[in-house]
């Protein structure tokens, strides 16, 4: 037993009906108790979704404990194929049905006999991953089921789109500023004339699955969910992959590059196989793409004119923030990339680099070696405080918990990581890959400490006027006495509305002509203030 | 009395496929209330995540609830549940020095059998600590129902009652002593309080109290009432382990609700109950301006926290068509005083009795709604964002649960909830975006 206040991650089955619910017309039912459903809350209110959330509960309640789920399962399985005619149903089992090791499959086996749409079982376990690891499983096996059906049914096909193509794999429900990601991301790849074959699960129909091999490679651009797909991919059709994220002017340009390197030698591949069966129209075109395929011009363009983050780092405000402490925290993807940013980029000094990603380690460890003094890699918000208060950083780059943290030890925060609140769902165009992701870090960081310049000016005139505000009352004696009861209960009242419970009561008093002030004038004064 | 109710109100039962929040929500507000307390609750990620997202910033405050998390080591059992239990809860003792640990069995806990309410004792003699365990799990109950458990599994330490004793804590009153049970903030609880001295009548005590080591005495020849829909559990212990004599009447939410409520205290105490009637004349006077909003509009009630019937006989008295009274759970007996009053309302009002639905099928529901059409769809928020998107407003139900909704005072509290979408309405009335989904 652990004692718990606070986790980064959720249980496995929140990954899981992120993903499902993610694609177009994918239904997920959970066997779970009543109230498990939350994800539902989460989704319309974080996400501000307009639809209902493809998501409901097969409920196991007392009955289900005696004698087992019985038909329950199947009828709910098949009575949603029914009234949504979903494509797919995926019955996601929960920390409940790990435990009660009811034969699920066996349900799957007989409500697919039964219901238009497929079903699958969602294989995770609730105490052996997390959330993020759950996601990255049930991606993979929707993309495996799919696949395996095609073939099948002979309806695989794996040519080759004519132009350069890519499919873009872990954008998602729920992800952190990942649908302002997608979209920066299908602008790069315009940009350097590649055509986005599918984007998923955000917004794919699986049905499509079956088109993803036709695509030249994949883009990864999260390290938590999406690499299990890609490996398969790879396998099988012998796919490349590009795994590093655009996240800051140095992984951008490296992301790009990694991108060529694979065009080129697809191109290679493509122009050996033409040769076999001679036809030089296409031999042409390939030829031609290889050229094509140099994006060091366009880097540099974007580097230095588009992106404004390779001047900021050069100009006078950047320079104030030289040498900074500052810690860093998050999912392995986003803190990895962010202490890149901050030592490499813009000579600022992360002492502490760690990650909640505790199954991800080696590789936080690897990526962030020579840009930080510590790492630190724990799932414990307390020991993450702790770190905090010993180093004393100028500013905290983490989840909305160092936010908290912050908040309590007067550092300033920047939010770069799930978990997020409803804030961190902005309307406005936020990515944080790509060129303008890049200046929107820029702008997060700099706005993160305290202003340079007014910083500076603080320290030399000894801090903030510190005239003491005496009273928070504009008016003078009132003439009216609060009786002793009357100010007990007074003081009960949260102290936000406190004043204006105060003001209504005395105005009422006054109206009245009350000089003394007992709990029962207080409520008179409440129920009078409506009318 | 029930073949009058078949008559006239419908009561039905669905699927109970339906949302709510799971019952261990019902530590979010009970540790704020018993403020010498700390809530553990015995679960899994799943629990936490909830809690941790449903209670939201509430728990940056250094709260007195944590999660025991169990680990695989504890469901196959490879470790002792008792000593795991025993070294947080002298964790907890070090760090935070309760008078009282409360465990909250949850699903888990019930379905690996758990013996909690073994435990307790046990560990109680060991580490010299109180621990009471309440099973607020989502295979039995809903919500606030949470509550309940916690307040029936209380209602057995609190200390007992003896009419003859000169040391019993109850103050010595002309009527015999009455204990109110349900959990309100303080300041509502002193309006209550208030109402009934006005009427002569002492309150003795508060299940619960605001420290645990206030709690009330109990026994034969104390009078108890509810103060909220959802407390059967409560009641039912109360009369039949403590002996006390249970005062059915309509809960004290709207001002007719109050005054029923008061009333019925009065004449079981035999007293004639004192300007009652102009009280609530004045109460209705100030909410004329919300009146005059809600007046003939029709609303949904989804159901997730049982005040439903309640607020739905609240709404009728201002005027509203209820269509629905959705409820997770309706226990017939402990809302006797509240269906008749119901029934009463809409005869009075002359509107059809509204059907009620036990544990209901949102999807259908939903359907239903489609049908329907209903100025107000009083839901939670799953569904919240949906239907606005589909051109119907909705309410939280959820923020019934939070606000001050009890007594006289704060009638106008329950309407300013009521009457926020439609007031909204009003102020984004003829932009002409309405529905917001493509229709395909």
């Amino acid at each position: 037993m652990k004692l718990a206040y606070w986790m980064y991650a959720g249980p496995a089955h929140i990954g899981t009906l992120r993903v499902a619910s993610s694609f177009k017309n994918v239904h997920a039912i959970m066997h779970a108790p009543l109230g498990d459903d939350y994800f539902n809350v989460m989704r319309s209110m974080l996400e501000r979704e307009r639809d209902f959330t493809p998501v409901t509960a097969s409920i196991v309640d007392r009955h289900v404990l005696a004698r087992g789920s019985q038909e329950k399962v199947v009828e709910n399985i098949t009575r949603k194929d029914k009234e949504e005619r979903p494509d797919l149903i995926v019955l996601t089992p929960t920390c409940t049905s790990s435990i009660l090791q009811e034969d699920l499959q066996n349900f799957v086996n007989r409500a697919s006999m039964e219901s238009v749409s497929d079903v699958i079982l969602a294989d995770v376990n609730h105490y052996r991953v997390n959330e993020l690891q759950a996601a990255d499983r049930t991606l993979e096996q929707v993309v495996r089921f799919y696949i395996e059906k095609a073939k099948k049914q002979n309806k695989l096909d794996t040519s080759k789109t004519e132009k350069p193509s890519a499919n873009i794999i872990g954008i998602f429900t729920l992800g952190f500023h990942n649908q302002h990601d997608s979209r920066e991301l299908k602008r790069l790849l315009k940009d350097l004339g590649i055509q986005v074959n599918e984007v998923i699960p955000e917004g794919g129909l699986v049905t499509n699955l079956k088109n993803l091999p036709k695509a030249w490679f994949n883009v990864i651009p999260y390290r938590e969910v999406g690499l299990m797909t890609a490996n398969f991919l790879e396998k099988e059709f012998n796919m490349p992959y590009v795994d590093i994220t655009p996240m800051g002017i140095v992984d951008t340009a490296a992301f790009i590059r990694e991108i060529s390197e694979i065009l080129k030698q697809s191109c290679n591949d493509i122009e050996n196989k033409v040769i076999d069966i001679d036809q030089q129209s296409v031999l042409n075109t390939g030829k031609k793409d290889i050229s094509a395929f140099n994006f060091e011009n366009y880097i540099d363009q974007q580097t230095r004119f588009v992106s404004q983050a390779a001047w900021f780092s050069r100009s006078i405000d950047c320079q104030n923030l030289t040498g900074k402490k500052t810690v860093v925290f998050g999912d392995a993807t986003h803190a990895a990339s962010m202490t890149k940013i901050l030592a490499r980029e813009m000579g600022i000094r992360v002492s502490c680099a760690g990650t909640y990603c505790k199954h991800d380690a080696d590789w936080f460890r690897e990526q962030v070696q020579g840009f930080c003094d510590e790492v630190l890699i724990t799932d414990d918000h307390t020991q993450v405080g702790d770190m905090i208060a010993r180093i004393e950083p100028a500013a905290i780059f983490g989840t909305q918990m160092e936010r908290h943290i912050g908040k309590r030890l007067d550092i300033p925060c920047g939010v770069i990581s799930a978990p997020v609140h409803i804030q961190n769902f902005p309307l406005g165009y936020r990515p944080f890959l790509g060129y303008e992701g890049t200046n929107q870090i820029a702008d997060l960081v700099y706005n993160s400490f305290t202003l340079g310049m007014e910083d500076h000016l603080l320290e030399i005139f000894g801090g903030h006027d510190t005239k003491e505000v005496i009273t928070k009352s504009l008016s003078t004696d009132s003439g009216l006495t609060w009786a002793p009861d009357g100010l007990a209960e007074l003081n009960k009242i949260p102290g936000f509305v406190r004043g204006k419970i105060k003001r209504n009561t005395e105005k009422f008093a006054r109206e009245n002509n009350v000089s003394e002030i007992t709990v029962e004038i207080m409520y008179a004064a409440k129920e009078a203030a409506g009318a | 009395m029930s073949t009058l109710l078949s008559e006239n109100l419908t009561f039905e039962c669905e699927t109970g496929n339906y949302h709510t929040f799971c019952p261990i929500s019902c530590v979010a507000w009970l540790y704020q209330k018993i403020e010498d307390s700390f809530f553990l609750v015995v679960g899994t990620k799943t629990c936490g995540y909830f809690l941790q997202n449903a209670l939201g910033v509430m728990i940056f405050a250094e709260p007195r609830y944590a999660m025991a998390e169990l680990e695989e080591g504890d469901i196959s059992a490879q470790l002792n549940d008792y000593k795991e239990l025993k070294r947080l809860c002298l964790q907890i003792k070090q760090d935070r020095n309760p008078s009282v640990i409360i465990w909250i069995g949850t699903c888990t806990t019930e379905i690996i059998k758990m013996d909690l309410e073994g435990m307790a004792p046990r560990l109680e003699a060991e580490i010299g600590i109180p621990i009471v365990v309440a099973r607020a799990n989502g295979l039995d109950y809903a919500f606030t129902q949470g509550e309940d458990t916690v307040l029936a599994a209380m209602a057995h330490r609190c200390p007992t009652y003896e009419s003859k004793s000169s040391t019993s804590k109850i103050l010595k009153t002309a009527h015999p002593p009455l204990v109110l049970f349900g959990s309100l903030p303080s300041t509502v609880a002193t309006q209550l309080t208030m109402e009934l001295k006005r009427q002569g009548i002492t309150v003795s005590g508060w299940l619960p109290s605001q420290r645990y080591t206030d709690l009330p005495d109990l026994g034969d020849g104390v009078y108890v009432c509810g103060v909220n829909p959802f407390l059967s559990r409560t009641a039912t212990t109360l009369m039949r382990r403590r002996k006390c004599k249970l005062i059915g009447a309509p809960f004290p939410i709207g001002p007719d609700g109050t005054r029923a409520w008061i009333e019925k205290i009065c004449g079981v105490f035999q007293l004639q109950p004192v300007g009652l009637e102009e009280r609530e004349g004045i109460i209705w006077k100030g909410l004329e301006d919300y009146l005059e909003l809600v007046r003939g509009k029709s609303v949904f009630f989804m159901g997730d926290n049982l005040l439903e019937v309640s607020l739905a006989r609240f709404l009728i008295r201002c005027g509203m068509i209820v269509y629905e009274i959705g409820i997770p759970y309706m226990d017939k007996r402990f809302q006797a005083g509240e269906i008749s009053l119901l029934e009463k309302t809409c005869r009075d009002m002359n509107v059809p009795m509204p059907r009620i639905v036990e544990k209901p099928d949102n999807y259908n529901q939903i359907q239903r709604i489609r049908e329907l059409q209903p100025d107000l769809a009083i839901t939670g928020m799953a569904h919240a964002n949906p239907l606005e998107a589909r051109g119907i407003s909705t309410k939280w139900s959820v923020e019934f649960t939070f606000a001050q909704i009890h007594g006289f005072t704060n009638s106008r509290d329950i309407l300013e909830l009521v009457t926020r979408p439609l007031r909204r309405n009003q102020s984004l009335q003829g932009l002409g975006w309405t529905k917001l989904v493509k229709t395909i």
